[in-house]
């Protein structure tokens, strides 16, 4: 089994104009860097991002907002993106927020085969609206779907080329419940490495759910909010 | 009067022993600052990590390693580390003892409003609608009034709610308050130099006052 490709540009080649994208990471950390650049070189257009945050002006989902790449907007906080909330404001970008946790779990249930999930976040509030509300235990709860995403595009540390991956700290995120939602999932890692070389026993995503993997390279990883103490 | 680290530390003195907290951003991260000497309690982030450590040292930022406030930070010992939808599992399942959040307001029945001002700011609720729709103890820290010096506590909340008959207490500059169930902000303790008719002036909505108010030892 063998599912590398050669790069990004060859993993996102059949992503057409008005797919639906999964796309890792939570704020800047561990978005999927090369795929994102093969999708600004590729200019499909009319796209659905679903991903917690959408970049910074000039990285991340920033540059497919830059381009007028990206159609609608599925997040939980945009608060770092100038050009979005331009976009958002004059009518240009369709956006829906939605808690994070609702965000985290209708992907999840896409990857454990669950049409739907019950969540209390959002009850009595805007995000509401239209939604069932089922009583369990004296608590209101709100039924969300289950994303349905074309393609989850993923980052991961390691990865074998039978598309097991291991993820590196707080750069897991969202990256291994995207992997298990994209009906067609990529994922790009930092070292790709031969079957075996992995312990079974660190797998975070088994290989299952992953379609393509390539070896990523200048990795970037901008850091938002640089805050440090002083020695001594 | 308080000022933003005043009411950190006021709240820090409400964290008990081996509590597992999520602060938010502004002042109830600075919370972490007065955790007082001999209580012990582990910080969750919501972006994957329980047990939240200081920021690193110059040079030692790892950009794999941050905070839901998107900053730097380390690990601790006996930290650990885990998808989203953990995290929030763990939240909705009520795991997490505390939760410290900031508000823009807060109603007399103990609903928040912090994530949106129609037309003005649209930058979303991230985790806050699911930390305020499942934590068991919620405290607000904030500022009593807004910049028109308009009271945040107020009989119902005017901005579109982040969630509903949740918040359990609030400190703000002038005082600490409990959230009544049966609704009504119930003042426990005034600020140092705040009068009560300084708090009543200051509070739309309903506040509540029996007997002498002790002024806070901080």
């Amino acid at each position: 089994m063998n599912k590398v490709v050669a790069n990004a540009v060859e993993a996102v080649k059949d992503i057409a104009d008005g797919s639906t994208l999964m796309v890792g990471g939570f704020g800047l950390c561990g978005i999927p860097e090369n795929s994102i650049a093969a999708l600004v070189k590729k200019n499909v257009k009319n796209l659905t991002c679903i991903s917690n945050n959408a970049g910074v002006d000039d990285f991340g989902l920033g540059l497919l907002l830059q381009q007028k790449q990206i159609k609608k907007m599925i997040s939980s906080y945009v608060g770092e993106n100038a050009e979005f909330e331009r976009q958002l404001l004059s009518g240009e970008l369709e956006v829906e927020l939605i808690p994070q946790g609702t965000l985290a779990t209708r992907c999840m249930a896409a990857g454990y085969g669950m049409p739907a999930i019950f969540t209390p976040a959002g009850v009595g509030t805007e995000v509401a609206i239209g939604k069932e509300v089922r009583n369990f235990n004296g608590k209101d709860y709100l039924m969300e779907y289950a994303f349905d995403a074309d393609f989850a595009i993923i980052k991961a540390w390691k990865g074998d080329k039978h598309g097991n991956l291991i993820y590196r700290s707080t750069s897991r995120n969202f990256n291994p419940l995207m992997a298990m939602g994209g009906k067609i999932t990529i994922a790009e890692v930092e070292e790709l490495v031969e079957p075996g070389e992995l312990d079974p026993d660190q797998i975070h995503t088994p290989g299952i759910y992953v379609h393509r993997i390539f070896q990523g390279k200048d990795y970037e990883k901008r850091i938002e909010q640089r805050t440090v103490r002083a020695k001594g | 009067m308080l000022d933003k680290n005043g009411i950190a530390k006021r709240i820090a003195k409400e964290l008990k022993d081996g509590y597992y907290v999520n602060l938010g951003i502004g002042i109830p991260t600075l919370v972490a600052n007065y955790i007082p000497h001999g209580v012990s309690v582990t910080l969750q982030s919501e972006n994957g990590l329980l047990g939240m450590g200081p920021f690193p040292f110059e040079g030692e930022e790892d950009p794999d390693l941050i905070n839901a406030g998107k900053q730097t930070i380390t690990t601790l010992p006996g930290s650990s580390i885990f998808d989203s939808a953990l995290s929030f599992g763990m939240i909705r399942a009520g795991k997490v003892d505390l939760t410290i959040l900031g508000a823009m307001e807060v109603s007399e029945n103990g609903d928040i409003a912090n994530w949106k001002i129609p037309g003005k700011m649209v930058k979303g609720m991230g985790g806050a609608m699911d930390l305020v729709a499942s934590a068991k103890n919620i405290i607000v820290a904030m500022q009593h009034v807004n910049k028109a010096g308009e009271s945040k506590l107020l009989p119902a909340c005017t901005l579109p709610l982040t969630g509903t008959n949740c918040v359990k207490k609030i400190v703000t500059e002038l005082g600490v308050f409990d959230v009544l169930p049966e609704g009504g902000f119930k003042l426990l303790e005034r600020a140092p130099g705040v009068s009560v008719e300084h708090i009543k002036n200051s509070t739309a909505g309903k506040l509540i006052i029996e007997g002498e108010i002790p002024e806070m030892a901080i």
